[in-house]
């Protein structure tokens, strides 16, 4: 699903965020990302979602070779993948319901199978009876949740999340995570960068640490491996 | 795009534009203001620069070489002048006058005071002349030396300094006219730009979501043309009420005070429609123009 092959980045002003990466995920993995702040890893994930470019090597997604996809074709790669942030990006004068539309809407879908969905990912969420509430409205840990089926409404092969439970407490993160468990096992790819020791050893799943722009460790059933 | 754009979408990007407009409040007052303001002095400069040219054409159709022939000259080469000058090739008319028709053309002219000039009847001390139309305005100077070296020509006159004056007068007019008319129309192409650039700040997390949920740029853009070009029409609406009106009064009053010869200004209909409908299409241009500048450089989709 995601190939990686000597994938290096230095930005323009001279930082090298990445250099000689080389990992491959297959569908339906989970995948946590560790590593320390300013290690690499908002650049790892930015480079699959095309939000940045290599600066070298290869890199595959969902069959599209980026360093060949052309800038016009790149919402359609975007259509492929379901981002989540820490800071939810909500729109704050949007309804729940309406948040989730519209990135349906975006992509030209026709009203009816937008209702549809909608209301499928928002059970899913396990939000229903929030359609009608504004963001500001709602807890954290449900925010994220509404972004997470705004994340997934579209159908994603690939979901990622950008430390998602970064805001939130340890109750809200469990909250969080169950829905993520339960996007991965109807087989999409899920990759998550997280600072969270609780979760990476307590939910087990594949941990790729990164540290200083490189792949320091790369294990399934792994475990945080820092401190705090 | 690689599909034909959905009827919903053309919606959806009509209802984006117009609440764009609502949603920047005074710099959309500000821009519409300055689409307002220029198209109020373009509207303005056109009619009068247009109606000058008007009375220009109308001068220079009514440019007219008087050749004076010699007063020796008998019928039969007076005759022969005639044929040859309409053997010229930039003449377009020629009219000859005796020299009696000379005369009375003179004191009807001079009115109360021509009829002093009666006395002359008996010996008439005028010239006969042909009255010579050259087909090209332009040309009335090198036809008025050719003829002068035709046989039995006495002289030749034309108002040379009226027309080379009103020919520089309008040169320039054109110039600098066109000069302050593209200042302006750049300056609310900018303007409309900044408006432009402040929706797509104020919305720049929705864009980025967009971007991110796999809208196409074209998907992302539409809705700021909209916008530029909504602003655009909005600032032509109060130019072209005062040009309609304006020029409606213009014509029925002033043009009875003003009793000149070449004081003649073009029709309401067509001309004040037909300028109205130039400022409308300026209008569109100056603010698709903004936005397309603006989506350019701060939307990098």
């Amino acid at each position: 699903m995601i190939t990686m092959k000597d994938i290096s980045k230095t930005y323009s002003n001279g930082v090298t965020a990445l250099s000689g990466i080389n990992v491959n995920i297959d569908q339906g993995e989970f995948v946590y990302i560790v590593g320390p702040s300013g290690a690499g890893k908002s650049s790892f994930i930015r480079l699959i979602y095309r939000e940045v470019k290599p600066t070298s090597g290869q890199i595959v997604v969902a069959n599209k070779d980026l360093s060949k996809l052309k800038e016009r074709k790149v919402p359609y790669l975007r259509r492929d993948i379901g981002v989540v942030f820490q800071d939810f990006k909500l729109l704050p004068k949007l309804t729940i319901y309406e948040n989730i539309a519209f990135a349906m809407e975006v992509i030209e879908q026709s009203p009816r199978i937008i209702r549809k969905r909608v209301m499928e990912v928002l059970e899913l969420v396990d939000l229903k009876n929030k359609a009608r509430s504004l963001p500001h409205e709602l807890s954290g840990g449900e925010q994220q949740r509404v972004s997470i089926a705004r994340a997934i409404v579209n159908h994603p092969k690939i979901v990622i999340a950008d430390e998602p439970t970064g805001n939130l407490d340890p109750d809200t993160s469990w909250e969080i995570m169950r829905v993520f468990e339960e996007i991965n096992s109807r087989g999409t790819t899920l990759i998550m960068a997280t600072h969270s020791k609780e979760i990476v050893n307590t939910i087990k799943h594949r941990v790729i640490a990164i540290e200083s722009g490189r792949i320091v460790r790369d294990e399934y059933r792994g475990e945080y491996g820092y401190e705090g | 795009m690689n599909t034909a754009m959905k009827a919903r979408t053309v919606k959806r990007h009509l209802r984006q534009g117009v609440k764009n407009i609502f949603r920047n409040g005074w710099m959309t007052v500000a821009s519409i203001g300055a689409v307002t303001v220029t198209l109020l002095l373009v509207a303005a400069f056109l009619a009068v620069i247009l109606n000058l040219s008007h009375m220009a054409d109308k001068v220079e159709n009514d440019v007219e070489l008087k050749v004076l022939i010699d007063v020796t000259a008998n019928a039969d080469q007076i005759q022969e002048l005639g044929n040859e000058i309409e053997k010229l090739d930039k003449v377009d008319s020629v009219v000859f006058s005796s020299k009696e028709d000379e005369l009375n053309q003179l004191i009807k002219s001079m009115g109360e005071e021509g009829k002093s000039w009666k006395l002359f009847k008996q010996d008439n001390p005028l010239n006969p002349a042909y009255t010579v139309k050259a087909k090209n305005p332009q040309d009335t100077e090198p036809l008025a030396k050719q003829i002068e070296d035709l046989p039995h020509v006495h002289q030749v006159n034309y108002g040379k300094d009226v027309v080379n004056k009103l020919f520089d007068f309008l040169k320039y007019a054109r110039v600098v006219g066109l000069i302050l008319i593209v200042g302006l129309v750049f300056t609310a192409i900018f303007l409309i730009s900044n408006t432009i650039k402040l929706t797509i700040m104020a919305r720049s997390r929705e864009i980025g979501i967009m971007k991110l949920v796999g809208a196409t740029n074209g998907f992302i853009r539409w809705p700021f043309f909209i916008e530029g070009f909504l602003l655009g029409v909005l600032g032509s609406a109060i130019p072209i009420a005062v040009l309609m009106t304006g020029y409606h009064y213009l014509l029925k009053y002033v043009i009875q005070k003003v009793n000149l010869p070449f004081f003649e200004l073009l029709p309401f209909n067509p001309f004040a429609w037909e300028l109205s409908l130039l400022v409308l299409a300026i209008g569109a241009v100056i603010g698709v123009w903004g936005s397309v500048m603006s989506v350019r450089k701060f939307l990098k989709v």
